[in-house]
């Protein structure tokens, strides 16, 4: 912690922030409905920025272990009438052991054989909630009234959100800032190195990806409270690659950028689509624009601005 | 004789039709130091991979103090003792030096399972990490960024990343390769430096620098060992000067009249 609070212009940013994250308390009932959606995607992001930015291994398959908690928490909840904190729990218990299953399949691969391996992991999962109708809705999915349940407003819910997202937040920044954090970074630079030191490869990348998949159900969770609806496009490989976008947008490997990229690219659906219905051409225009100019993402790009200021003092 | 701390039954790997390891056995008594020298293509960095485990012999077994480790991965050989350096530089590039020392270190810790604990070493890790250093000579550069600093002294960072595990046999792997006379030099000094009780076996192509490093050596020629000697058998031994010279001209010629 003391490392945050290191000089006063870091407090002045960190105060700056707090008061970005409590403004849309002030905002109409729109606005904090988008700020919210935000922060449940932000969290999304990072869990995908955890594999694809520390471990060096690119996901697609987030989405479906995002949306599968999406799916336990409304079912547990709003159909088989379970209170909604043990609900949210069994989400996110389903995604990680979802991701445990998974992570065990996929981390012998890696490069393009990972992407692959886990975007048909992902497609089980939409597949199975297509199909399996008495559990799931099939393409109907699944309604519930969970926040009217806890007797939360827009405003409220925000709140709470912001609440567990901070505290999701610290820990993931924690994680990979930990001992093995820095093994995932190994991993990414050498693996025939990290196993002739000792390394257990694969055992490390089930670890990160079983965590990976955790954080990824905790923001599957939040928003099913959010939004009080599941259907299959929930799970479907356009919501892994919206998450994988956040992290690459706001900066691969530097965890916050994720609620930067999750901004960007909600605030201009947002914004777009009121104007017009092709808004995924203008995100596809943004995205190249940033691969070009700024391929570290929008976060990465600054703190290398900031380093190269540094040097010439 | 004390019991061997490393000892190959005649071990084969085979890439295909390839033998390009071909029936070796070898013996390293506690403290050998040990070259194994030969052409390209001898087999010597395969033979190496054999013993580390990045690569399974087809036949044969592979002992290390006693222990059968010819199937075992490289990390649990890790934890047995066994430590390499790699004849391309391997190293963690988007770290600094003491990142690199710090992976090192933890390899063979559980603490490297600390899902969100502080980064912070130990201070026995600390110990070897300094000793580790200071033993390749690298001390007072921990903060370098890897990819900022000279061939030589990301040479000098492979014998020190292997060091820290304090392992009982390290394996070199061209460990000079690429680096000036000067340099040379220096990384056989700290060779020679390198505490008593650790086996060593180095891959050179380097023949004065090996020679005056080591107490046998073995020559190897398309998978096979051809001599095993001490280093003044090895410069007066005609097949080792026929495999790095070639055969005498009056011989090719005998060679030729007989037909074959």
């Amino acid at each position: 912690m003391s490392a945050l609070f290191t000089s006063p212009l870091r407090i002045f940013w960190l105060a700056l922030l707090a008061c970005g994250m409590l403004a849309p308390l002030f905002l109409p009932t729109y606005y904090v409905s988008v700020a919210t959606q935000i922060l449940i995607f932000a969290v999304l992001a990072m869990s995908v920025d955890v594999l694809a930015g520390f471990a060096g291994r690119t996901p697609l398959c987030h989405g479906a272990i995002f949306g599968t908690s999406t799916y336990v928490v409304l079912y547990c909840a709003a159909h088989a009438g379970l209170p909604l904190p043990l609900a949210m729990l069994l989400g996110v218990l389903a995604a990680t052991v979802l991701a445990a299953v998974f992570g065990l399949l996929a981390v012998r691969t890696s490069g393009v054989y990972f992407l692959l391996l886990t975007l048909a992991l992902g497609l089980i999962v939409w597949g199975v909630c297509l199909r399996w109708t008495q559990v799931t809705g099939g393409e109907n999915g699944l309604r519930g009234q969970l926040r009217a349940q806890v007797g939360l407003s827009s405003r409220e819910l925000y709140a709470a959100v912001l609440f567990v997202v901070a505290i999701v937040t610290f820990a993931m920044w924690r994680f990979v800032r930990s001992p093995f954090g820095l093994t995932l970074r190994g991993v990414k630079d050498g693996e025939s190195r990290m196993s002739s030191l000792g390394y257990n490869v694969p055992l490390h990348l089930i670890i990160a990806f079983t965590a990976s998949g955790y954080f990824a159900g905790i923001a599957g969770a939040l928003y099913a409270v959010f939004n009080d609806f599941v259907s299959p496009s929930t799970v479907q490989l356009s919501q892994s690659v919206s998450g994988l976008l956040m992290a690459i947008v706001g900066g691969i490997g530097t965890l916050f950028g994720a609620f930067v990229g999750a901004f960007l690219i909600i605030a201009l659906e947002q914004a777009v689509s009121m104007f017009t219905e092709r808004w995924l051409m203008v995100l596809g225009l943004t995205f190249i624009g940033i691969m070009i100019f700024a391929p570290e993402g929008v976060l990465g790009k600054a703190r290398l601005i900031m380093a190269a200021r540094k040097l010439q003092k | 004789m004390a019991d061997p701390i490393l000892s190959l039954t005649n071990v084969t790997v085979k890439f295909g039709a390839l033998r390009a390891v071909d029936s070796v056995w070898m013996t390293l008594e506690p403290g050998e130091r040990r070259a194994v020298l030969g052409p390209n293509g001898a087999g010597k960095t395969t033979l190496f991979n054999a013993i580390t485990g990045a690569i399974l012999p087809t036949t044969g077994k592979i002992f290390f103090d006693g222990v059968d480790m010819t199937n075992m991965p490289p990390e649990k050989r890790a934890y047995l003792g066994v430590a390499r350096t790699f004849q391309i530089t391997n190293l963690f590039g988007q770290m600094t030096v003491y990142e690199n020392m710090k992976l090192a270190a933890r390899g063979l810790s559980p603490s490297k399972f600390s899902l969100f604990g502080a980064d912070t070493l130990t201070s026995e890790q600390e110990e070897r990490v300094r000793s580790a250093l200071a033993a390749s000579r690298l001390n007072g550069r921990e903060n370098a960024p890897v990819r900022e600093m000279s061939y030589g002294e990301q040479r000098q960072l492979e014998v020190a990343m292997a060091l820290v595990g304090t392992p009982r046999l390290l394996l070199l792997d061209e460990p000079a390769a690429g680096l000036s006379p000067a340099e040379r030099g220096y990384l056989a000094e700290i060779i020679r430096g390198l505490p008593r009780d650790l086996t060593v076996v180095l891959i050179e192509h380097d023949m004065d620098l090996a020679l005056a490093l080591v107490d046998t050596v073995t020559v190897m020629q398309n998978g096979k060992v051809i001599v095993e000697s001490d280093p003044a058998g090895i410069r007066t031994n005609p097949l080792v000067q026929e495999v790095y010279l070639g055969r005498p001209h009056k011989a090719v010629a005998a060679d030729l009249e007989g037909g074959n």
